[in-house]
C-alpha cells in the first residue's frame, strides 16, 4: 500500500528519489488514510445500530409509538444546526488553506458552538422523552432509538472535546503541519457525523412518524 | 507560518485541496435535499406511507453522496484510490448488515405469526 503511494509521489516530483531518501518524518497521507479507515469501521458500528433499529422500529410493546413521541420541528432545528456546522467547518478549512490562524480559530469555534447547540437540543429531547415515561426500558423501539441516536450524540460530544483541544493546540503552536493534519482529520470526523445524521433523521425520525 | 522548508509545503499540498465553491454547492444541495423530505412528511404531501418512505429514502441516498463528494472530498484518486476502495468495501458490508437483518427478521416475523401456526 505504502509502495503504491510512494511511486505516485515520486512521479509528481522532479528529483525522482527525493521522497524516498528522507524518511525522517512520516507522510501525511498515512494518517489521513488511517483515519479514514477508522471512520469506515465506525460506519460499521452505526450499520449494526441502524439494523437493530430497523428490526425493532415497530416493537412498541404497548409503549408510545414514534408518531406520538417525535417532535419533527425540533429535529428540523437540530438538523439545521448540524448542516450549518458542516459549512462553517468548511470555512475553517478555507481559512486554514489560506494560512490565516485567526479565521481558522473563529470558524472552528463557531462550528463547536453549533455542535454544542445540537447536543443541547438532543439532550433536551432525551430528557423530555424520559420525563414522559418513554425510557429506553419501555420497549424495543425505544431501546434501539436511544442506542442509535445516543451513540451519534456521543460521537458529537467527542468531536466537540477534540475541537476544543485543537483550538488550544492551534493557539499554542499555530498552523504547523501537524495541526493542519489534525484539522483535516477532525473535518472528516465532523462531516462523517453529518452523513450519519442524514441517515438518522430520515430512517428514525421521518420514517418513524409515518403512519 | 510557512517559513519552513519546501518539503513541508509540499506535504501540506497533499491534503485535499478545498474551495469555497465546493462547500457552497454542497451546502445548497444538502439544504434542498433536507428540506424536501421534511416537507414531504410534515406536510402530509402523499396519502400513501410507502410512496413517502421510498421518496425520502432516495433523498437520503442522494444527500449522502452529496456530503461524500462536496464535504468529504471523496474521489477515485485521493490516497491512490485506497480511500474509495475502503469506502466501497464498507458500503458492501453496511448493505449486507442492513438488508440481511431486515430480510431475516421480517421473514421470521411473517412465518412465526401465531395466526399461521394452525
Amino acid at each position: 500500500m505504502s509502495e503504491a503511494t510512494m511511486t505516485a509521489d515520486v512521479k509528481t516530483q522532479d528529483g525522482p528519489l527525493e521522497f524516498l531518501v528522507k524518511g525522517d518524518h512520516h507522510p501525511q497521507n498515512g494518517t489521513l488514510l488511517g483515519f479514514w479507515l477508522y471512520l469506515m469501521s465506525d460506519c460499521l458500528i452505526f450499520a449494526a445500530l441502524f439494523a437493530t433499529y430497523g428490526v425493532l422500529a415497530r416493537s412498541y410493546a404497548g409503549g408510545p409509538t414514534g408518531m406520538e413521541v417525535f417532535d419533527l420541528s425540533l429535529v428540523a432545528i437540530n438538523t439545521s444546526f448540524l448542516l450549518l456546522s458542516s459549512i462553517t467547518y468548511g470555512f475553517a478549512m478555507l481559512q486554514m488553506q489560506a494560512n490565516r490562524l485567526k479565521g481558522t480559530l473563529f470558524w472552528l469555534a463557531i462550528t463547536g458552538l453549533l455542535g454544542a447547540a445540537f447536543l443541547g437540543l438532543e439532550l433536551y429531547e432525551f430528557y423530555h422523552l424520559i420525563h414522559i415515561g418513554a425510557t429506553p426500558q419501555t420497549s424495543g423501539f425505544l431501546t434501539a432509538f436511544f442506542a442509535l441516536v445516543g451513540t451519534h450524540g456521543l460521537h458529537v460530544l467527542f468531536g466537540i472535546v477534540w475541537l476544543v483541544t485543537l483550538l488550544f493546540q492551534l493557539k499554542k503552536h499555530g498552523l504547523i503541519p501537524a495541526n493542519k493534519r489534525r484539522v483535516f482529520c477532525l473535518s472528516m470526523f465532523w462531516h462523517f457525523l453529518d452523513v450519519v445524521w442524514v441517515g438518522v433523521f430520515t430512517f428514525v425520525y421521518l420514517m418513524g412518524v409515518l403512519p | 507560518m510557512s517559513e519552513h522548508t519546501h518539503d513541508h509545503d509540499h506535504h501540506e499540498a497533499e491534503g485535499p485541496h478545498v474551495s469555497l465553491k465546493e462547500y457552497v454547492i454542497g451546502f445548497v444541495l444538502a439544504v434542498i435535499l433536507t428540506v424536501i423530505p421534511f416537507w414531504l412528511v410534515m406536510g402530509n404531501v402523499f396519502e400513501s406511507s410507502t410512496t413517502t418512505a421510498l421518496l425520502i429514502l432516495s433523498f437520503m441516498v442522494v444527500q449522502i453522496f452529496v456530503h461524500m463528494i462536496y464535504f468529504l472530498h471523496m474521489n477515485f484518486h485521493s490516497e491512490g484510490g485506497w480511500n474509495m476502495l475502503a469506502l466501497i468495501f464498507t458500503l458492501v458490508l453496511v448493505f449486507i448488515t442492513l438488508a440481511g437483518s431486515l430480510w431475516v427478521m421480517i421473514s421470521l416475523n411473517n412465518n412465526m405469526m401465531p395466526g399461521m401456526m394452525g
